[in-house]
């Protein structure tokens, strides 16, 4: 299979769910949706096999810009991250029904496109019109499909918008100054470049605003908790589970590899702001009262620490990372989707009016203790090999950092659990809770033994990602 | 040549017609004279050639802008008909004036002569006095015809002077020795103010900070048409007709002169860009967008001598972008007292396709991927960093942030609203041109070297 086939796949899939309708557009939209997982399963076998799937081709003469994909290890996990999450995603939006579901399913499959493309491009700039293009569904679908009130979420949404388009508009300045030395956008030329450590430090900071708007990380997070609270749950299972990753790949793709002078400078730095993230994402989190608004402050905290692990530049830092950003992948969307159960429920998001489902609800009760534990890296889930790689490698650049990225997992047990007594124990509630419906158990089931399952054998995606790791390694260190 | 003889002949066709009372079928058959004009463009890109004494000089770089204006025309015309639905007795007299309005684009830009060059600008604004008053009852429409007329004549004016400051300078008019003596050592210091005055005469009718306090007050007035018309076709004429006087006059300009113009760029962008968000009118908040896109095509002076595709590629982008929206706006505002953003509320439940047109329009004109105006934005700046004027390219990302802010306020109505009224039938002509504008808008996007390297 060739590795547009995919792409193609995605995008016909969105105007097909278009097409057919608001009945059916949800079961379309979930046949693309496996059906692109298929194919990268597909492509992975290729892959392991040993076949090259790279493609390119000259798109544009002058500026000089090609339609370029690179298939490595790096980027089909990705790949196989966002086709495996993008079906459970849909798949666990079957218990609401949307207004215009046509639109709504057709937006969440070119999303997933255009995320695809990015984790697969190697020309910069097709990279950066796929990484644009993923900004344009998600605003929509927070946008129109989003709820609480009105005026409220179009300021957040916009600021959202805003922020993005603003910080990745420096990046395409950056691109297009690099376009000038090399003459060409492939990743291939630009992480050849010798460039002198002042161009490169302002290269550095015009993809770290990028990123740092994306991931989010400290102080750029301000748009973060406002969005994933007003956003409906499926955007925000999107935006947490894969685009944020969108932001710490492409910091191990493109930022570290271009500028690695600028990265060991100021390592320091930008893993301080990777830690502040934990630290006060962490002790934000455990004063909110929205269900939601304590997982997105949860999930800043977490990803501050996947962006510290991935700025050690060391091959355990950035493995860690990329473990961690997978396994907080699936442990995020299965979160939100509890989140979403009570609320189908209970029509509130308010920890304070929650309580008492445990009772009536085992199965459900089970089921959100298990992701809660591996969202705090319970041994033997698959966050804890993550999040324990990532500390690892903290450790060997300073141990300090090391011990306040694990305040990370006390304080993430803290307020998780306290959050989980609350919400599902403590007295027997009088409002009925009906137990999980086929749907509801189907996808939270699938997305625990995928935590489970690599948490106890981790190797299949570590042998997968650490030979294109290296390769990048090798690149960050081309200049001592 | 031919292109010119025809359209002047198309205007007289389309005067005739009222006596022959062929109203009816005036539209159809001056879009089909139209696109036959178009051909003949075409036939004329590979055969330059010069007429009359070098009055008129066919090239690559004319032939191309006349094909985008005839283009733009087209659309322009298609959507006349619905638009003076009451006032059927002098639809042959607006189109025959936009017509002779082409043919005054199509001067300005295939001058060889500075005479020619004054004659086109006159005729493309003689027009535009006309359109913009042509709603006679109306007295916005009347403050706008007058206003842009005492604007307008006294930008013509300044050009006259400057002309003729270029005459004393060279003894001559014409355009090819012009320039051969301004690359003498010796040059007389009256030449560059005329330089100057010509420049400072276009900028007014590109309406560049600081000459556009006139075009706010002209847009809101002036019928929505004739809006759609100045803020697209004019403002690519007049960018495109300055971009040869200086390509002409003076192959390397000076640093002052460089540095007024990053200046003027810079403050166009920024001053459209800060006074639209405040705007409530769409056709006003188009003015001032329109300003800043002026801004945006005036870093295409900074490195002239090889920029004239990109030129090329950011008129064509903003302009097609431009007769989309206002494609929408006529079909949304048509019975409406003014051009209120509240008359956006809910178009996406109750139009989606005009909705989603409008969306695409704004998107581009803010430079978003796939849509053209991506690729206008990122050569402009690609070709600006080459160049070396790294700070007008930071000035215009910081721009490009900011006019999301008012793009997205229409789109926020459109999606984030409800309707306030019925659904309103949409008469098809409507549909037809949004639609096919802003898939022409996204077929350039896709292959942007079809125009990029037109003039390579």
């Amino acid at each position: 299979m060739d590795v547009t086939t995919l792409l193609i796949i995605l995008l016909v899939g969105s105007l097909a769910t278009y097409f057919s309708g608001d009945k059916w557009a949800p079961k379309v939209a979930l046949l693309f949706g496996l059906t692109a997982f298929a194919g990268s399963i597909c492509l992975l076998s290729q892959y392991n096999l040993g076949i090259g799937l790279n493609y390119g081709k000259a798109w544009i003469a002058n500026p000089n810009i090609s339609f370029a994909l690179q298939v490595d290890g790096l980027a089909i996990a990705m790949l196989l991250l966002t086709t495996a999450l993008t079906p459970i995603i849909i798949y666990s939006s079957f218990g609401n029904t949307y207004k215009n579901s046509k639109s709504f399913y057709a937006l969440i499959l070119f999303m997933t496109f255009a995320m695809s493309g990015t984790f697969l491009a190697s020309d910069g700039l097709l990279y950066y019109i796929f990484w644009e293009l993923s900004l344009i569904p998600v605003y929509f679908i927070a946008l129109v499909w989003g709820n609480g009130d009105a005026e409220e979420r179009k300021k957040a949404v916009v600021k959202f918008f805003i922020y993005t388009l603003a910080g990745s508009l420096f990046m395409l300045v950056a691109f297009i100054y690099l376009y000038q030395k090399a003459g060409s956008f492939l990743i291939y030329d630009l992480t050849r470049l010798q460039l002198s450590s002042t161009e490169q430090f302002w290269i550095f900071l015009a993809f770290f605003l990028a990123y740092a708007i994306k991931i989010p990380l400290i102080p750029f997070h301000t748009w973060q908790a406002k969005v994933y609270q007003k956003a409906p749950t499926v955007g925000t299972m999107l935006l947490s589970g894969i685009m944020l990753k969108m932001g710490l790949y492409s910091v191990i793709r493109w930022q570290l590899p271009i500028a690695p002078i600028a990265a060991k400078e100021l390592m320091s730095l930008s893993i301080g702001l990777g830690l502040a993230g934990v630290i006060y994402g962490s002790i934000v989190a455990l004063r909110q009262k929205d269900l939601k608004k304590l997982l997105a402050y949860s999930s800043l905290a977490h990803v501050g620490l996947i962006a510290a692990g991935s700025y050690t530049l060391t091959l355990d830092g950035l493995r860690g990372a990329v473990l961690q950003m997978i396994a907080h992948g699936f442990v995020v969307v299965g979160l939100f989707l509890v989140a979403e159960i009570i609320y189908r429920r209970y029509e509130t998001r308010k920890i304070s009016e929650m309580g008492g489902i445990r009772a009536q609800s085992p199965k459900l009760t089970s089921m959100f203790m298990i992701l809660v534990l591996a969202s705090v890296a319970l041994p033997s889930t698959f966050n804890f090999v993550g999040e324990f790689t990532v500390l690892f490698s903290l450790s060997q650049v300073n141990i300090w950092f090391a011990v306040l990225g694990g305040t990370t997992i006390i304080l993430g047990a803290y307020y998780m659990l306290k959050m989980f007594q609350h919400v599902m124990l403590g007295e027997t509630n009088a409002k009925i809770f009906k137990d999980v419906t086929f749907n509801e158990g189907l996808s939270l089931v699938i997305i625990i033994a995928v935590l489970f399952f690599f948490g106890l054998y981790p190797k299949p995606i570590i042998d997968l990602i650490t030979p294109s790791l290296e390769n990048i390694l090798t690149q960050v260190n081309r200049f001592n | 040549m031919n292109t010119l003889i025809a359209i002047t002949g198309l205007g007289v066709l389309c005067l005739l017609f009222e006596i022959l009372n062929f109203r009816k079928a005036i539209v159809p058959i001056t879009i089909v004279g139209l696109l036959a004009i178009l051909g003949l463009t075409y036939s004329e890109f590979n055969a330059p050639a010069s007429y009359y004494n070098n009055m008129i000089v066919v090239s690559k770089f004319s032939s191309s802008f006349s094909a985008l204006f005839v283009v733009l025309t087209i659309f322009l015309v298609a959507l006349s008909h619905d638009f003076y639905e009451d006032h059927q007795t002098k639809i042959s007299d607006f189109i025959a004036i936009k017509i002779f309005m082409l043919a005054g684009a199509v001067a300005m830009v295939s001058f060889g002569n500075l005479a020619m060059f004054f004659l086109g600008i006159e005729i493309l604004s003689i027009s535009l006095y006309i359109l913009a008053a042509s709603k006679r009852t109306n007295i916005k429409s009347n403050e706008a015809g007058m206003k842009y007329f005492l604007m307008g004549s006294f930008a013509s004016g300044i050009i006259l002077f400057g002309i003729c400051l270029i005459y004393g300078a060279m003894g001559t008019f014409d355009i090819a020795e012009i320039t051969d003596w301004s690359r003498s050592a010796e040059l007389p210091s009256w030449f560059p103010i005329g330089i100057s005055l010509v420049t400072i005469g276009m900028l007014f009718k590109i309406a560049a900070v600081p000459f556009h306090f006139w075009a706010p007050d002209v847009y809101e007035g002036s019928p929505a048409l004739t809006t759609a018309t100045m803020s697209t076709l004019v403002k690519v004429v007049a960018m495109a007709t300055l971009y040869k006087l200086l390509t002409a006059m003076n192959a390397d300009l000076s640093d002052a002169f460089i540095n007024i113009i990053i200046v003027i760029s810079i403050a166009s962008m920024t001053v459209g860009n800060i006074m639209a968000l405040k705007q409530t009118n769409v056709k006003r908040m188009l003015a001032f967008s329109g300003i800043s896109h002026a801004g945006f095509m005036l870093m295409a002076l900074l490195s002239i001598s090889n920029s004239a595709g990109n030129l090329l590629y950011y008129a064509s982008a903003y302009s097609l972008a431009g007769i989309a929206a206002f494609a929408v706006i006529l079909y949304v505002c048509k019975n409406k007292e003014n051009e209120d953003i509240a008359n956006f509320n809910g178009l996406g439940k109750n139009n989606p396709l005009m909705a989603a047109v409008l969306t695409g329009t704004l998107l581009s004109m803010a430079g978003i991927p796939i849509f053209a105006g991506f690729f206008a934005k990122m050569v402009l700046f690609n070709q600006s960093i080459q160049a070396g004027y790294l700070v007008v390219v930071i000035a215009a990302v910081i721009n490009s942030i900011i006019s999301v802010g008012y793009y997205f306020k229409l789109i926020l109505a459109m999606f984030g609203k409800e309707p306030n009224e019925e659904v309103q039938k949409t008469p098809f002509v409507f549909y037809a041109v949004a639609v096919v504008a802003i898939l022409l808008n996204i077929a350039l996007g896709l292959f942007p070297s079809v125009v990029l390297n037109l003039l390579g």
